[in-house]
């Protein structure tokens, strides 16, 4: 009883330390970022490996979820004779949620564990400490040109997710089931409000890119430099992600959509 | 600045999220309205406008022939103003009506506009003058219950009670 | 090589006069947790020499170099570079200090995802506003020093062990430091890599009026281009000398490892029940 007491309390203690560390890590992260963006070459470098490389995932999952989006839409709207609707169902799903957050979970899938690989075996390398024997701050080179360049390129790669998605939804809905397009876009359009949809969409995307492109760097930072470590790493980078994504979007839907 | 190799692809990709954006913002949500026709506007007022949306569609003999560009509340007359642009090619005479429609059941709503017998037509900044709202399902079902109580009163004077 | 030291100016640090150590370690105790490593460590190391530090694996000798490059800090005692106790530095302070220093991983720590060229670049782009020119010319310079100036556009990845450390110690070179860290450099090279290393070390050390501290297993090469060799077991300082001093040692631990005995002062047999006890024997 005693034992069980003790081992809850040191796995809280641990927890707490790690919350802290990782609180750190961040302050420091934001404080390097003026020089580091001051190097944008560095930026650009990791936009292209996290966004541009992960294009392909996520314009081909956005086109299938679209499709799906609008036959499921439309098996359950034409029951109601609002087959029409099927346009501003697709729209509203895609820009509201499924958008910024399926595209957080795929781009922690992707581009978080090549972060947390990449990091983890080059501290495994001693990289790192390396670098730092070399005056070089790693927080600086290393982890903040891969924190902005994930912020930048996850509202881009939602943005495409949902729009390849309306495309997806309009290639079912109007050439395939026969849908009026002129019905389909109107109904969107009246549907989607510019600000509290797109708008919020877009305020999620950032603030998942933020927490997605953390929790990767963070992992790799801290693990253990051994290759059980790395690997250890990478699963806890997918899990964390995914759990701290879709948390931040009930709050979030919470605080933007329920008035 | 030091250049990349990788710069004009990060480029492409910019302006890929870059379109997307602008691609929702205005096919999907209503930042603008791309109406390349030529329009004129006119107005019309409504006791109770139902679902109608702006962008709705305005037709007449199931033609489209125009579009809802606002609706609003005049605290006037305390009835809804409803601005519709009517394409160019679309002319109507000054005592059209206008009737707030339902497509299918539960469908969009539209305004279907029917032609009066007047000599002058509608031109731009006119007001419809004959109007019917929406119609509302809550007034339809109190509409029925009092015809059919009203039926039933009728019909079995001694043993109806009216409520 | 006749030994060359020149006289440069250096503005940021503190300097000692030019006959004093470039590196002191006075008193020094240092551990991880409960384990304390090195305790009551003296060493001092004068300007042009290469120091070689051997002993027991875990005893300490790896520590040194950590404290040195203040990757750790002591619980007790000095750590000097040219002067200046490390432990008060700030970031900025401590980041000075280590530019005037080199450092030698174990497998080279090269930068995986930058080719050879960008590698030995690295510490010139990051610390210096040189022209592209520029750079190209001084990493070429030092990656001919090292011989490896044909393999400037390969990756890490393609080019062997031996070739990835002598790249690392180009890099190591690349801002001219006064004093270099050598973590285990011989470690798994084939005889010729062994050489070329050994070679390249004490040359560069004397052509560049470097410092050079050795951390290593291989006593014979070491033996061969160290000027002073100082062996650390059990958290102290055991023997200081010349290799030769060392050879002729009567210190019977200092007796084992340099005639690699099986078994002194260092037991072969790890403690353990008496024989008669786990194999059933009558005593």
């Amino acid at each position: 009883m005693m034992a069980l007491a003790r081992r809850i309390g040191a796995g809280l203690r641990g927890t707490l330390v790690d919350v802290g560390a990782a609180t750190r890590l961040l302050f420091t992260l934001l404080a390097r970022s003026p020089r580091a963006l001051g190097r944008f070459v560095l930026v650009r470098e990791q936009v292209f490996y996290l966004g541009n490389r992960s294009l392909s995932i996520i314009g081909v999952s956005g086109l299938f979820v679209g499709f799906v989006l609008a036959l499921q839409g439309y098996y359950t709207l034409q029951r109601y004779g609002s087959a029409e609707a099927v346009g501003m169902l697709v729209a509203l799903s895609l820009v509201r949620e499924l958008g910024p957050v399926v595209t957080a979970l795929l781009f922690a899938g992707r581009a978080g564990t090549s972060l947390t690989a990449e990091i983890g075996l080059m501290k495994a390398g001693e990289q790192l400490t390396a670098m730092e024997m070399m005056a070089v701050d790693p927080v600086q080179r290393v982890l903040a040109p891969r924190f902005w360049g994930g912020f930048i390129a996850m509202p881009l790669l939602a943005a495409v997710f949902s729009a390849v998605g309306i495309i997806g939804g309009w290639l079912v809905a109007v050439p395939l089931i026969g849908i009026d397009a002129g019905a389909f876009w109107s109904q969107m359009q009246g549907g989607v409000d510019i600000w509290s949809d797109v708008g919020n969409g877009v305020i999620k995307s950032l603030v998942f890119g933020l927490t997605a492109t953390f929790v990767a760097l963070l992992q790799g930072y801290t693990c253990k430099p051994t290759p059980e470590g790395v690997s250890a790493a990478t699963t806890r980078t997918v899990v964390l992600s995914s759990l701290a994504v879709l948390g931040l979007d009930f709050m979030l839907t919470a605080t933007m959509f329920s008035i | 600045m030091q250049s990349s190799r990788h710069d004009a692809w990060v480029g492409l990709f910019v302006l890929i999220g870059g379109a997307a954006l602008l691609f929702l913002a205005l096919k999907a949500g209503n930042l603008l309205s791309l109406n390349f026709d030529e329009t004129y506007q006119v107005s019309a007022r409504f006791d109770n406008i139902g679902g109608l949306k702006p962008r709705a569609a305005v037709k007449s003999a199931g033609v489209v022939i125009g579009r809802v560009e606002s609706i609003s509340f005049d605290d006037k007359t305390f009835q809804a103003k409803v601005t519709i642009n009517l394409n160019k090619g679309a002319l109507f005479p000054k005592d059209s009506s206008a009737k707030i429609l339902t497509a299918g059941l539960l469908g969009e709503q539209y305004i279907g506009l029917e032609p009066g017998a007047d000599e002058k037509n509608l031109v731009a900044g006119d007001v419809i003058r004959q109007t019917q709202s929406a119609v509302v399902l809550e007034n339809l079902i109190g509409q029925f219950i009092n015809s059919k109580a009203s039926d039933m009163g009728s019909t079995t004077p001694a043993s109806g009670s009216k409520p | 090589m006749a030994p060359f030291v020149p006289a440069r100016p250096r503005p940021d640090c503190v300097t000692s006069p030019a006959n004093a150590p470039l590196i002191e370690l006075r008193d020094v105790s240092c551990g991880y947790g409960d384990r304390v490593v090195l305790d009551g460590v003296n060493l001092k190391l004068e300007r042009g020499q290469v120091l070689a530090l051997i002993g027991t694996s875990g005893g300490g000798k790896t520590t040194v170099l950590r404290l040195l490059g203040r990757q750790l800090r002591p619980l007790s005692g000095q750590v000097l570079f040219d002067g200046q106790d490390l432990a008060p530095l700030d970031l900025a302070g401590l980041y000075a200090v280590r530019r005037r220093m080199g450092m030698l991983f174990q497998f080279g720590a090269l930068f995986t995802d930058l080719s050879v060229f960008e590698n030995v670049a690295f510490p010139l782009r990051e610390h210096t506003d040189l022209s592209e020119a520029m750079i190209r010319d001084l990493v070429l310079m030092k990656l001919n020093a090292v011989g490896l100036r044909g393999a400037r556009d390969l990756m890490p990845s393609e080019v062997s062990g031996g070739m990835a450390r002598r790249v690392a110690l180009a890099r190591a070179i690349a801002l001219d430091p006064d004093l270099v860290l050598y973590d285990e450099p011989f470690a798994g090279l084939d005889p010729i890599s062994l050489g070329v290393a050994a070679r390249l070390i004490r040359d560069l050390n004397d052509a560049l009026g470097l410092t050079s501290v050795i951390v290593s297993h291989d006593l014979h090469e070491t033996f061969g281009i160290a000027d002073r060799v100082a062996m650390i077991a059990n958290g102290r300082v055991v023997a200081q000398g010349t290799p030769d001093e060392l050879r002729h040692s009567d210190d019977p631990l200092v007796r084992q490892f340099v005639g690699a005995e099986a078994d002194g002062p260092v037991r072969f047999h790890q403690p353990a029940r008496p024989v008669a006890e786990d194999f059933g024997v009558a005593p």
